[in-house]
């Protein structure tokens, strides 16, 4: 992220962290995360078209508290649907004409999603997913601890759209302010809420990228290993605790009030290259500043660059990026004027997933980046199927040569992708085809022409 | 870990697919892999096996369906109307073969099971299917093979190697979904995925009880039983069932070199493939050096001394050995000779509820019509007997309403005075899923043991309130008018009686002498009464008592109030003992009760009887196995001492209460023929000693606790001049002029079954010594040719003479002997998951004597505590008529006050301690209950020649 590389001291982080400035964490004795100042005005739509994240260092920002929100009509929405002031069936009219869709990475379209959970038989739970495990993602964090009432109020409206009875909410452990700013704040609701709440649970991640899968999750939440399910079933229909369950990203909960209040068409005015909408793009890597930047859906790469992130880093030029974080693929240079979003990446053996976009400079190798990535899978794959946890392992160990065997990527690559259980495995191949497609000249596949 | 594949219960209807271009069809709910099999489509499998939960986990049945991104596992994937599915499409099988060279790339060069012998395929069912569809590693991934963990051998039995592993968790469903004893699990992630026992502790030293399931269930060979690792060739595989516990799993057994080489759970009735230590790894007692092979005599001038230790491996100072016409002379002449000197009371037999039904048969027939007294009995005495005299009173049958295994269609399991995960371990398997499902397991048992751990209430009552607990339950029942009032009109005699006998017995004035809180015996039965359904199961905690009857009595009662019985998931079930006590009581191998439990005293029986065998029969019942002891020492001039006895695979010398007296009246008969696969302790003060067959050795049927009739066949050649039971009693009648004609192999085993079946005819009229051989078992009653057997009975009616269930009211009867200052702990007597009954056998087995080699008296932390000893410090144990020094075991789960001691070990035996009381209807002694003293220190005695016990 922007404040990247960070270590962590007991639950405190350093940013920009350096041998020095670890030593001194360690020794003035600081375990936890700093509380946050409060009574922020955070307005995530002032945003738009901007940046979200402000001073490099704050490891704390100011928060939007339940009297500071409240204090700028928040949870009047809520309180109208909950009183059914609010028509449920507007509200699901208005994600759709939005276009909403998860932001977690799939795109499933929002309104759709609700509308197929609420028509299983109750009771009906919610799973909301803030795992945020993605390398090279970190808007969810970057939102919640700015503004964690926006995103309560999302999902207590959707809890009374779809009918459920209890939200079970899903935090990435290593996450400790938020773990503390969230508990504060989710206390400070039960006691003051005009309204009834559903019954809510936050529950610490297990420390595994795989737990941000979202059946995977929901094993876990039961308290199980964190092993995707087979499907199908799907979630919708037999869930948590074998139950119908919307699962949603933090994100897609977050902009249901401001889209509501100010209707779908100031969500999907947004835009570039006739593709609708805002994304929260978590950007990293050799750019002059990175991080989230709240872009118009189909920006590409280079206008992201240049426009939002001040132009490379200084004495890069840029290289390959990945779109989408580790399993998204990685395109040349030469394909940063693609637009950006759901859909459009297909075609190149890419996605945009949880837009997080890492942006490589003519120092840099993708393959270095690919290998990296495969290790990441080999150590997250949650070892469950053997595509994935033999395939993984056995990529990353053969794409260490410095001649790719190709034939055999390939091969591990189509039993990962048809034949994995869950997207880890499917995925997985990305980075290799992306390298085999447009940096062979790095893998010895082809000559290098200069 | 995954949930179900399938929102859709089966049901009938049928689906039309497409398969590989064909038209196929399904029902609802069946898996593509099923309809796959049924079309003789071959998929390869290897996480998928028959009877468990598919995982799909392997990937190796992916399988292509037209119009989805990935491939399916066929194994999870229900066939769906109108779908197109492909398994042998390039991309499918690009992916079956891809899994197949990806796990065979990690397997090591010499792997753990060849298919077919052949070392070349060395990886089970993973060489198998690679062979099958021409897979092989290439050398690039080959050269990547991952980093192999070491071997674990740390278990007697079984050997973990998991650089064979291929992560598939069929040993974690078979630990965990299937047997329920979570020891198995997987751990960490990624290619560093591993299973693990516990928390990754070595086999040996984790929580695991050896059922096997896991080795039966690995398809690699990671997990091998150790007497099979690498081919996996045998000279013969022999369907039999096991000869252990009442359960009556069937098996297989493996045979190499006339010697069991290792035994695979078969899909049986009442076990579906299951096994438990004793099944599985308990057979090699049948090859123990000690095996009688030769007649023999007692040596002229040796005295029978009640005191000797008796040495099995080394007999040759107290007996010679004989020919087999010798010693068959001499056997049944000793016993001709005493009957016309003395008169027809002074013989009696113990036949044995370990042998087969056709040799129990034969044996009570031989006293019935050879001795001419009914004084015929056996180890049925020591277990249920009170429990059949309460049910022959109550319901008009002795044997159990539902079978074990209906626990599946129970909401609520009331478990009293059973230990049934040590005792009847395949049963309580069911237990334990039907817990898993959701059904309330009650345990009732003065001891906390290990099905409390999946127990919804758990009540440690007092020992010896059986009967003051019970009947706060009843109470409840009809206090709060929960009473089944329909049932209890139609199909209940002498209710009001029980009525007003448990008015007294409010749960409140019950609670401060059985210990149980009043509130949580009122919520466990209105549990019972409000339940769908609730079913009994109880064993020798609630039968080995001086009121055993009474326990026995309060549960019919139960049942009856509440209604739950006559119907599915309900009832009464007495978890019976050894393999063939029901058998063996069925056959009439019991004093009072000719086969299929016809009176000897009902003038109509007797005539039937006297009319089959063409011999005239004694009208009055015979004396039990107490009181064939006592009449044995009972003085010259009564004319029923019992003076010369034939005992056929029994151990009284071990199993009977108050041993010094019974070893004095063994050593104290005239002529004593003991005829036994070693020389046990009961053997080393006979006569003559007839060596004899081990179950394997032997065709036979056995019924196990369910009521049903299992064909058990010949696997092993008998060792030396070792002969069949069934031979040696029908040249033991032809000694003693009985004209016996029994044609036929295996000593006519056949026509003796042929034989009985006619004198049953009242039960298993409909099952046919052919019948048997095709179904290997059948439930009885079972009347014709097409009847199924009837798994559940008293839907209708209860066989007594008014169709109504008799209820008998019960008041508290203490015990014979309560606690006292000078002894003032309580003796609860036995038995333990590795050791059968009095020990002959497994502690011959290597593997069960591997695992628990030595006597231990159980006692609770604090009590060991406060007497200032440590685990494993030697104790005396001290009754008024005997004692035993013994390592003393902490086990939490016994009640405070208590001492719970084994009865398999000689060198400690338990039934020195014990006492003889008896019930009066049962005749059963008081085996749970005696007063005791608790000493620290102490020798233990050494052990009698066989076991190692060495811990």
């Amino acid at each position: 992220c922007e404040q990247a590389p960070v270590a962590v001291v007991h639950q405190c982080p350093v940013v920009h962290a350096d041998a020095a400035g670890v030593q001194a964490a360690v020794e003035c004795g600081t375990k936890v995360h700093p509380p946050a100042a409060e009574g922020a005005a955070f307005d995530p739509a002032s945003h738009a078209q901007g940046e979200v994240t402000g001073s490099h260092d704050a490891i704390a920002p100011a928060c939007t508290d339940y009297a500071s929100y409240c204090a700028r009509g928040g949870y009047a929405l809520a309180a109208a649907v909950i009183a059914g002031r609010r028509d449920s069936d507007a509200v699901l009219s208005t994600l759709d004409d939005s276009g909403l869709r998860g932001l977690g990475g799939a795109g499933f379209p929002a309104g759709r999603k609700w509308r197929i959970v609420r028509e299983q038989p109750a009771p009906r739970l919610m799973a909301v997913n803030i795992d945020e495990g993605e390398p090279g993602t970190f808007k969810d964090r970057t939102y919640l601890e700015r503004d964690p009432h926006r995103f309560l109020e999302g999902m207590l409206i959707a809890a009374t759209v779809v009918g459920i009875d209890a939200c079970y909410i899903y935090l990435r452990d290593e996450y400790h302010g938020c773990r503390a700013l969230l508990t504060a704040e989710i206390d400070k609701l039960r006691r003051a809420a005009p309204f009834r709440l559903p019954h809510i649970e936050l529950r610490r991640g297990a420390g595994a990228y795989i737990c941000g899968e979202e059946s995977a999750m929901i094993e876990s939440i039961e308290g199980k290993r964190g092993e995707p399910r087979l499907r199908p079933p799907y979630i919708a229909q037999v869930g948590l605790f074998g139950r119908p369950t919307l699962e949603q990203n933090f994100e897609t909960l977050y902009w249901v009030r401001d889209i509501v209040e100010r209707g779908a068409a100031w969500f999907s005015g947004f835009g570039r290259h006739g593709r609708k909408g805002l994304r929260s793009f978590s950007v990293s890597g050799r750019v002059a500043r990175p991080g989230v930047k709240l872009a118009p859906a189909g920006i590409t790469l280079r206008e992201l660059v240049d426009e939002y992130c001040g132009g490379m880093a200084e004495g890069h030029a840029l290289y390959a990026y990945l779109p989408g974080g580790a399993s998204g693929g990685i395109l040349p240079a030469s394909m940063a004027d693609i637009p950006l979003d759901f859909d459009t990446l297909q075609p190149h053996g890419c996605f945009i997933g949880s837009a997080a976009v890492i942006v490589l400079g003519d120092r840099d190798r993708a393959r270095d980046a690919a290998s990296n990535m495969m290790r990441f899978f080999a150590d997250e794959s949650c070892g469950q199927c053997t595509p994935c946890r033999v395939g993984t392992e056995k990529a990353a160990l053969l794409m260490q040569a410095p001649r790719w065997d190709q034939a055999t990527l390939e091969d591990l690559s189509d039993v990962m992708i048809d034949a994995s259980i869950c997207g880890l495995g499917q995925a997985a191949p990305n980075p290799i085809h992306s390298v085999l497609r447009h940096f062979a000249h790095e893998i010895g596949t082809v000559e290098l022409t200069s | 870990m995954n949930a179900p594949a399938s929102l859709a219960p089966l049901q009938g209807a049928a689906i039309e697919f497409t398969l590989d271009g064909r038209a196929v069809g399904a029902v609802v709910g069946e898996t593509l892999l099923d309809v796959a099999r049924r079309e003789g489509v071959a998929i390869p499998t290897l996480c998928f096996k028959d009877g468990y939960r598919p995982d799909g986990n392997c990937r190796a049945c992916v399988v292509e369906i037209d119009g989805e991104r990935t491939l399916a596992p066929s194994c999870c994937r229900a066939a769906a109307p109108g779908m197109k599915v492909q398994s042998a499409s390039a991309r499918a099988l690009k992916s079956q073969r891809m899994v197949l060279e990806m796990l065979l790339s990690d397997m090591p060069d010499a792997g753990h099971k060849w298919v077919d012998g052949d070392p070349r395929l060395p990886h089970g069912e993973l060489s198998q299917w690679a062979a099958r569809i021409g897979v092989s590693v290439r050398p690039g991934l080959r050269s990547l093979r991952r980093a192999q963990p070491a071997p674990d051998v740390s278990h007697p039995a079984m050997a973990v190697n998991l650089d064979a592993c291929i992560q598939c968790t069929r040993c974690v469903r078979a630990c965990r979904e299937e047997q329920v004893n979570d020891v198995i699990g997987y751990a960490r992630r990624g290619a560093s995925s591993e299973i693990v026992f516990d928390l990754g502790d070595a086999m040996g030293e984790s929580t695991c009880v050896a059922c096997g399931e896991c080795v039966q269930a690995c398809p690699t060979g990671a997990l091998m039983p150790k007497t099979s690792l690498g081919t996996q060739v045998v000279d013969r595989k022999v369907d039999s069932v096991c000869p252990f516990c009442g359960v009556g799993c069937l098996l297989t057994y493996n045979v190499r070199d006339n010697a069991i080489i290792s035994v695979d759970g078969r899909d049986g009735p009442a076990n579906h493939s299951r096994l438990c230590v004793k099944g599985r790894f308990g057979f090699d007692y049948a090859s123990h050096p000690q095996r009688l092979t030769r007649p023999l005599i007692r040596k002229a001038g040796v005295a029978k001394d009640q005191d000797a230790v008796p040495n099995p491996a080394d007999w040759s100072e107290v007996f010679r050995e004989a020919t087999w016409d010798e010693a068959l002379d001499f056997a049944g002449g000793g016993l001709s000779a005493l009957r016309d000197a003395h008169g027809l009371k002074a013989l009696a037999g113990f036949g044995s509820a370990k042998g087969s039904n056709e040799e129990a048969y034969l044996f009570q027939k031989l006293v019935r019509t050879g001795f001419g007294s009914n004084n015929v009995d056996h180890c049925t005495r020591l277990c249920h007997a009170s429990s059949v005299a309460a049910l022959l009173e109550g319901v008009g049958s002795g044997a159990v309403s539902n079978p074990v295994s209906d626990v599946e269609h129970a909401d609520v399991i009331f478990v009293i005075g059973s230990n049934p995960t040590q005792n009847h371990p395949v049963a309580a398997t069911w237990m334990k899923n039907a817990a898993r499902r959701g059904a309330k397991i009650v345990l009732a048992d003065p001891r906390r043991t290990e099905l409390a751990t999946h127990a919804w209430r758990t009540l440690q009552f007092n020992a010896d309130t059986d009967v003051a607990m019970l009947n706060a339950l009843i109470h409840t029942v009809i206090d709060e008018g929960l009473a089944d009032a329909d049932f209890v009109s139609r199909r209940v005699g002498n209710y009001e009686a029980l009525k007003d006998n448990v008015r007294g017995y409010s749960p409140e004035a019950m609670a401060p002498i059985c210990g149980i809180r009043a509130e949580t015996l009122r919520e466990v039965a209105r549990a019972f009464a409000t339940a769908r359904s609730a079913m009994v199961l109880w064993g020798m905690g609630i039968s080995q008592h001086v009121h055993g009857t009474d326990n026995a009595r309060c549960l019919i009662a139960l049942v009856s109030v509440t209604g739950q019985i006559g119907k599915p998931g309900s009832g009464l079930h007495p978890l019976r003992g050894q393999n063939n006590v029901q058998g063996a009581s069925d056959a009439g191998l019991i004093p009072m009760m000719f086969p299929n439990y016809q009176r000897v005293d009902d003038a109509g029986a007797h005539a039937w009887f006297e009319d089959f065998w063409q011999t005239p029969l004694d009208p009055d019942p015979g004396y039990t196995v107490v009181e064939i002891m006592h009449k044995a020492l009972a003085p010259d001039s009564d004319p029923h001492k019992v003076r010369g006895m034939y005992i056929m695979g029994e151990n009284p010398a071990m199993s009977d209460p108050d041993l010094n007296h019974a070893r004095r009246a063994l050593a104290s008969m005239q002529h004593l023929v003991v005829q036994d696969i070693f020389m046990t302790e009961t053997a080393w003060l006979a006569d003559v000693v007839l060596p004899a067959s081990a179950w394997p050795e032997k065709s036979g049927t056995v019924s196990n606790t369910d009521r049903m009739v299992q064909l058990g066949r010949r696997a092993l050649d008998m060792p030396g001049d070792a002969r069949l039971d069934l031979w040696i009693i029908q040249e033991i009648a032809r000694r003693m002029g009985l004209d016996w004609h029994y044609e036929g192999e295996d000593a006519g085993v056949a026509a003796v079954y042929e034989e009985m079946r006619q004198a049953m005819h009242g039960a298993i009229a409909g099952i046919t010594w052919e019948r048997l051989q095709r179904e290997s078992s059948v439930t009885y009653p079972c009347l014709s040719a097409d009847d199924p057997g009837q798994p559940i009975v008293f839907v209708d009616a209860f066989p007594t003479d008014d169709g109504r269930v008799r209820l008998v009211p019960a008041d508290i009867i203490s015990a014979n002997e309560r606690p006292d200052v000078e002894y003032p702990f309580v003796l609860i007597t036995g038995r333990q998951l590795e050791h059968w009954h009095t020990g002959s056998m497994t502690r011959r087995a290597s593997v069960l004597d591997a695992l628990e080699p030595m006597a231990t008296a159980s006692m609770h932390g604090a009590d060991i505590a406060a007497m200032g000893l440590q685990p494993g410090d030697v104790v005396t144990l001290r009754s008024r008529r005997g004692e035993v020094a013994l390592h003393v075991r902490r086990d939490d789960g016994t009640p405070r006050g208590a001492v719970f001691v084994p009865f398999a070990y000689y060198e400690a035996a338990a039934n020195l301690m014990t006492n003889a009381a008896l019930d009066p209807f049962g005749k059963i002694p008081e085996f749970k209950y005696c007063a005791v003293q608790v000493q620290a220190g102490g020798t233990p005695r050494p052990v009698a020649g066989y076991g190692s016990g060495v811990g």
